[in-house]
């Protein structure tokens, strides 16, 4: 380090090194160091005024909770009798907001866990309230199966305890392998996601203004304080964490399409399910964080850390996991033909011609049809556009379990057993409850936590980085 | 250490300018011959790692530990409850139906696996510790900001007061503080 005397104090030898930005896209906008960084994204935490929009916002989401809530006090002293359900369409909306919402987390789990062992820079921004997206749904998902147990307050009986009843768990059904599937995805998406938050908690401990501030973010920091020996075992736990996310990510949503494709019920029992299922998962937790994305980074300036190329890329994602799901279509509807099974062929034409045929078109309208507009760089970088085409998706994917479910199961194999579903008000309140349950949780994550990642905005900033020719000299 | 007067340290801190010269500092005292030394810096810097020589097979060891006795305590339940336990026959299946089994295996290798990696990493960081004397040092807040510190610490054979501070305000540093314990 024959010349770092002569350097000036803003400016490390490793920013000099990089003194031009390199050609290409940006994943961060120009002009940032450590100190920027840090500030711009804690501030958000710490020293601003709680924003109105935020209070709005909150109060809306926190409304539509107490929905959430009065519905399921209602469900408690009723029973499952209030929802729309009944023989043969016993499953209902529980399983399709069940199977949407546990899709929607799996974007999250896919940037910050797939991406980073891809080594995709632009996941860096988008990761941690990605994460917490994936949270919140998959909490919002859980909902749906303890609710639809109908005495809720047993749900333990799920898991394998030695009780008093000398009885287990069936561990040949899928229903089963789902508890696994989805405690153990909430649990490791939880341990990831606070695991990422650590060291940028410790970030607000050292920024925080008030006392309470300090003592707050300093426990749940567990005393952070950048040891270089602790970065390495730090960085070594993430990289395998993503790694065993990876497998857990795809195994969730394989195990959720099980309950589907293990039973024999016409339409369901394909073996195309957990592929097509999973990028379905994919495609729609991409445009729940586009949802949020585009109204955090307009509310909150964030334009610099979530640039528009971030959402040109995300907005690429969708459009191939969407021709994914096209093909997954192609191959029901071919393969249903192609069986020459009576049943399936039936179950296909009733699905596109019957009842529900308004929802099939739907969904092949907000799925197919419709999302084709993201071949255009025009659409994938003119944000208005974009966000409606990403609650067009999200309105699909919901439209594609909702068929799915409904269309199978109300004629199956017997004329004498077929039947008609339709929700009831209870079903809505407790669908459009949980909504107001994630956005609730998502609203105090924001004004509570740093929204995106400090420590990996830090980490693509030419200060993180040694060069060569430094480390040489020593 | 000899001089009565002065309090009892629990090391030397110097903060420097920027990650490079941290990573030439760090090479140096390595080099001197320090063995209870640690940097402290508000990202990861990988040719800091190198050049502290960190290696660490630990946490993956857990993770692997984790992850075997996940599978095995899963596998084990299923096939003690369906063909020991409690037998159910269906349709003459076997009861040891292993590979409707392997999904709940599966789950369970990778909910231990991740649980030991997560918790393993902080166990062996010593975290949660709320107090550590690094943090006496007044600009050590800005460890999570924009700092670049390295400290010595006075248990370490070759610590002398003097000497070690001559030694660190020879590797170019903002400055070199007394960290009391």
């Amino acid at each position: 380090m024959a010349d770092s005397s002569n350097h000036p104090p803003a400016h490390g030898s490793g920013a000099t090194a990089v003194a031009t930005p390199p050609p290409g896209p940006t994943v961060i906008g120009p002009g940032h160091d450590f100190e920027t960084v840090s500030k711009a994204i804690s501030e958000i935490v710490l020293t601003r005024r709680t924003p109105l929009g935020w209070v709005f916002g909150f109060a809306i989401a926190f409304l539509f909770m107490m929905i959430f809530l009065g519905a399921a006090t209602y469900l408690f002293l009723k029973g499952v009798g209030i929802w729309g359900i009944d023989i043969p369409v016993a499953w209902g909306f529980a399983i399709v907001n069940f199977v949407w919402w546990i899709g929607i987390g799996h974007a999250g789990t896919l940037i910050s866990a797939i991406l980073l062992l891809l080594h995709q820079k632009w996941r860096m921004s988008i990761s941690r309230f990605a994460e917490a997206m994936t949270l919140f749904a998959v909490a919002c998902a859980g909902m749906f199966p303890l609710l639809h147990m109908g005495r809720p307050w047993l749900f333990y009986w799920l898991f394998p305890y030695p009780s008093t009843m000398m009885v287990w768990p069936q561990f040949r059904s899928p229903l089963v392998w789902d508890v696994f599937a989805v405690s153990t995805y909430a649990t490791v998406s939880l341990v990831f996601w606070y695991v990422g938050l650590v060291p940028d908690v410790a970030t607000l401990r050292d920024r925080a203004k008030t006392d309470f501030g300090r003592k707050f973010y300093g426990v749940l920091c567990l005393g952070w304080r950048g040891s270089a020996r602790h970065w390495a075992r730090y960085e070594m736990a993430a990289l395998l964490l993503a790694g065993l996310a990876t497998p857990l990510v795809v195994s969730v949503h394989t195990v959720v399409s099980f309950d589907f494709a293990v039973a024999i019920v016409p339409g369901w029992h394909t073996t195309i399910f957990p592929p097509y299922f999973v990028a379905g998962a994919i495609y729609s937790g991409f445009a729940m964080v586009l949802t949020l994305a585009i109204p955090l980074r307009a509310a909150y300036r964030l334009e610099d850390f979530v640039t528009i190329w971030h959402l040109d890329v995300m907005a690429k994602v969708m459009l191939t996991t969407g021709l994914v799901l096209a093909y997954g279509y192609g191959c029901e509807a071919f393969y249903s033909w192609y069986s020459a099974d009576t049943f399936e062929r039936y179950m296909m034409w009733n699905r596109m011609f019957g009842p529900y045929a308004a929802a099939y078109w739907a969904l092949i309208a907000s799925n197919i049809a419709i999302p084709q507009l993201l071949w255009f760089k025009k659409v994938r970088t003119n944000i208005p556009m974009l966000f409606f085409v990403s609650l067009v998706i999200n309105t699909g994917m919901w439209l594609e379990r909702y068929v799915i479910v409904i269309t199978s199961l109300h004629r199956d194999f017997l004329v004498s057993s077929w039947g008609r579903y339709a929700p009831t008000v209870w079903d809505w309140a407790v669908f459009t409850g949980t909504i107001g349950l994630f956005l609730t949780l998502f609203m105090l994550f924001i004004r509570f936590l740093p929204m995106i990642s400090i420590v990996e905005m830090r980490t693509l900033l030419p200060q993180s980085k040694v060069t060569e020719h430094e480390a040489q000299e020593a | 250490m000899h001089e009565a007067t002065q309090p009892e340290l629990y090391g030397m801190m110097a903060e420097f300018l920027d990650a490079g010269d941290l990573v030439a500092a760090a090479r140096a005292v390595k080099k001197a011959g320090y063995r209870h030394f640690d940097a402290f810096t508000p990202a990861p810097i990988e040719a800091l790692q190198e050049a502290m020589e960190l290696e660490h097979t630990e946490v993956p060891l857990c993770t692997l530990i984790g992850g075997i006795c996940g599978g095995t305590v899963a596998f084990w339940l299923e096939y003690w409850i369906s063909k020991v336990n409690f037998p159910i026959n269906v349709g003459g299946r076997p009861l040891n139906s292993w590979p409707a089994f392997i999904p709940v295996t599966f789950e369970l290798t990778i909910l231990f696996a991740a649980l030991t990696a997560a918790f393993g990493m902080f166990a062996l960081n010593g975290l949660p510790r709320l107090y550590h004397p690094v943090f006496n040092v007044p600009r050590f807040s800005r460890v999570t900001s924009d700092g670049f510190f390295l400290c010595i610490e006075a248990k370490d054979a070759r610590f002398d007061r003097a000497g070690t501070r001559t030694f660190l305000e020879s590797l170019r540093p903002r400055e070199v503080t007394d960290v009391v314990p």
